[in-house]
């Protein structure tokens, strides 16, 4: 074989970034696995909870997800299939930019959970019953696992575009974009399970 | 074509979240929660199969990765839940 195509497995590197993907989706699947056993204990508890949530929100940021994955396939499409560099450049651009406004939502949201008192072990929260103090507990430990993983996949998805802008990531060796954007898609999977969870019980 | 595919997707996926917003504001009970969850697991289907390639994908290994995951998920969670509901 030669040493070049060894050095570029790009099935290779699909298949560990696949296996990566499926520990996460362990990591994540044990808390859900928590989240059902608690939510089954404590109905009316997390279906009042979960009325100090913002729909409208939670609903913007799905819609921002979803178009930073369509955005993130075109930008793997953009040169994989058409050799376009600059395109591609800009739809990463445009992934990471809408990563950010996922977070600045996000942020605003713990804001005003924050100000009513509404995070783990504030003297406000510990007054509501056990199964609100739980689903308090879940929602800031799932969804900030999550915007942590928002936050990892835009610092890799900058690092790619440096690459892709620099030519080191070209239409010939795109292994990395492509996993880059697996790793988002997953970050995005994971959300479309938060949110009718957390935002759409009441 | 490619490009109009990825777009119909991502326009199905927006149409998806819309129905699931107006399914839990319906106020139907219990079944509530069975439908949004369908409805997530049809996003992530979408995602898996067209975003994430899947859907092209020729690797056997690749291909039953996901199910096994799934698979791997469903007898944890399920069990589980069963066990705590039964106690």
């Amino acid at each position: 074989m030669e040493t070049s195509e060894a050095r570029d497995d790009s099935v290779g590197s699909r298949i560990g970034m696949w296996l990566f993907l499926l520990s996460e989706i362990l990591i994540f699947g044990g808390l859900f696995l928590l989240y059902a056993v608690y939510r089954a204990k404590h109905p009316v508890d997390f279906h009042n909870a979960s009325l100090a949530l913002s729909r409208f929100d939670g609903t913007l940021n799905t819609a921002v997800l979803l178009t930073s994955s369509l955005t993130a396939v075109l930008a793997i499409y953009s040169l994989q299939e058409l050799g376009k560099k600059r395109a591609s450049a800009w739809f990463l651009g445009a992934t990471i930019a809408l990563g950010g406004v996922f977070l600045v939502v996000k942020g605003f949201e713990w804001a005003a959970k924050f100000e009513h008192g509404l995070y783990p072990r504030a003297a406000e929260l510990l007054k509501h019953p056990p199964g609100e103090i739980l689903y308090f507990g879940l929602y800031f430990t799932m969804t900030g696992l999550h915007a942590l993983h928002v936050i990892i996949g835009m610092t890799v998805l900058s690092v790619v575009l440096s690459w892709v802008v620099k030519g080191s990531v070209n239409q010939k060796r795109s292994a990395i974009l492509e996993n880059a954007g697996l790793y988002w898609h997953l970050v995005d999977i994971i959300w479309i399970f938060l949110f009718p969870l957390f935002y759409l019980i009441s | 074509m490619a490009l109009a595919r990825y777009i119909w997707i991502w326009v199905a996926l927006l149409v998806l979240t819309a129905i699931t917003v107006t399914t839990a504001g319906l106020n139907i009970g219990r079944i509530a929660i069975v439908v949004v969850l369908a409805i997530a697991a049809g996003k992530s289907t979408l995602v898996l199969l067209y975003f994430m390639h899947l859907a092209t994908e020729k690797r056997v290994l690749l291909k039953i990765l996901v199910p096994i995951a799934i698979t791997v998920l469903a007898i944890f969670i399920g069990l589980t839940y069963t066990d705590v509901l039964t106690r």
